[in-house]
């Protein structure tokens, strides 16, 4: 794999380590530290800033009988628990994303693809399959949109992003990513925003398709 | 990670067999310590203990016992340190009273069942028991798990690396006081973002505060620490 050259903003990761992001974002943050030794390292650092200040907090005292408790539950078989691991070119909390099967994706025009992983208020998060050399649709979006690439590449104003970069856009910016020409590009993206696709279809008939 | 030759030349690591944080307390310890680790073997050299004793913190030995031990009487150490501490954490996120207390239940017993998962090289025991606080909140919070990457693995053969355990509980102690020498103001920031919720537009306001250097030291010790590890997955 070449090397990861896209990394995480700070304030992003800091608000994933705090736990102030949204699930969305969430997911693409925890599949990029999974392939990013850089980054995991930077999350374990604002980890440990956790650390000590959970160590200085003014304590609040436990009610009488909390340890015994406590103790009477340690000979307790823990519930079980089946993590879904990682898959292929889908890091763990990808495939968890996907409740452990592989995508089943929709055709988007032009031989686009997607898979809607989860859409609420809070944002979208989602898989793009695009055929080597074509472009995504001209689009825009009102708020934050991270992508984290999975297989292949895309280039767009910013550079050019291959597995394991990120690229995060804000605001309006237009930006026409085109995949690059090896092979198909697949791609994580969450929104804050629902996105809109200018040039294939009309505003309207966007909550139909959820794009 | 088998040699110790970056940083402290005057450590020498002997090969310990899973415990690494636990033994070095023996010289110094005050008996419930002691009693800790009777029967333990492979203890450090006696010039690194004073070092590592200084810069460790206790929690991070209970939790290394519980890990390697299943040692109980580390375990109510750990719960006596966090529970009230995390019940405080989880007042601040807005629990009630009795949620709080169960969610303290719901973690340290985590803590005692995942301890396993535990790796001194790359986190002390607070920053540990912080996720498994955060997320265990999160997820009762949304009523869905937080996504977490991919466990970490440690090759196999890799032998616990003294060198890295101490120079990372060093960064702590420079983080704490760091901690420490800031304005209330600043702290706020902090503990609004880590205890409660800060919108994330908001987080931004924290990469002012003057802990910069400090957190780059630790991202650039756990980095080399990835870097030694994968070379040994890949000879
Ligand atoms: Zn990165």
């Amino acid at each position: 794999m070449t090397a990861i050259t896209h990394h995480l903003p700070d304030a992003l990761l800091d608000a994933y380590v705090t736990g102030n992001l949204p699930h969305a974002f969430a997911v693409v943050v925890a599949a990029h530290l999974s392939l990013c030794d850089a980054c995991r390292a930077r999350s374990e650092a604002a980890e440990m800033i956790g650390g000590a200040l959970l160590d200085r907090i003014a304590p609040a005292a436990m009610r009488a009988g909390a340890q015994d408790r406590l103790l009477a539950a340690l000979d307790r078989a823990p519930p079980p628990s089946v993590p879904i691991a990682a898959s292929g070119i889908f890091p763990a909390p990808v495939m968890q994303a996907l409740g452990g099967r592989p995508p089943g994706w929709r055709m988007l025009g032009g031989g686009i693809r997607q898979h809607i992983l989860s859409a609420d208020s809070e944002g979208s998060l989602r898989l793009l399959y695009i055929p080597p050399g074509r472009a995504v649709p001209e689009h825009s979006h009102g708020g934050l949109e991270l992508t984290l690439v999975l297989q292949g590449s895309f280039s767009d104003s910013a550079g050019r992003f291959g597995p394991g970069d990120v690229e995060t856009a804000h605001d309006d910016i237009d930006h026409q990513p085109v995949a690059g020409p090896e092979g198909p590009c697949i791609c994580l993206a969450a929104t804050d925003a629902p996105l809109r696709f200018r040039a294939m279809i009309p505003r309207l008939l966007q909550p139909l398709f959820r794009i | 990670m088998v040699q110790n030759d970056r940083n402290s030349p005057d450590v020498i690591a002997p090969p310990l067999a899973g415990a690494v944080g636990v033994s070095d307390t023996v010289a110094t310890a005050p008996c419930h310590r002691a009693r800790m680790t009777a029967g333990e073997s492979g203890l450090l050299q006696a010039d690194t203990v004073n070092q590592t004793d200084a810069t460790r913190s206790d929690p991070t030995l209970w939790l290394l016992a519980v890990r390697d031990q299943r040692d109980r009487a580390a375990f109510l150490l750990l719960f006596e340190h966090f529970a009230p501490r995390l019940k405080a954490m989880l007042l601040r996120g807005g629990l009630r009273d009795g949620s709080a207390e169960d969610v303290v239940q719901d973690v340290m017993l985590a803590v005692w069942h995942k301890a396993a998962q535990f790796d001194p090289h790359r986190a002390e025991a607070s920053a540990w028991i912080y996720r498994i606080a955060r997320n265990r909140h999160i997820d009762l919070a949304r009523r869905k798990a937080p996504p977490e990457p991919d466990l970490l693995v440690e090759p196999e053969g890799a032998e616990p690396d003294a060198a890295q355990i101490m120079a990372l509980g060093q960064e702590a102690a420079l983080l704490r006081r760091a901690l420490g020498a800031m304005s209330p103001d600043q702290a706020r920031v902090l503990e609004q973002a880590y205890f409660e919720d800060l919108p994330h537009s908001r987080i931004s306001e924290m990469t002012g505060l003057p802990l910069g250097t400090i957190k780059s030291r630790i991202r650039l010790g756990l980095e080399r620490l990835r870097r030694d590890l994968n070379e040994l997955r890949q000879p």
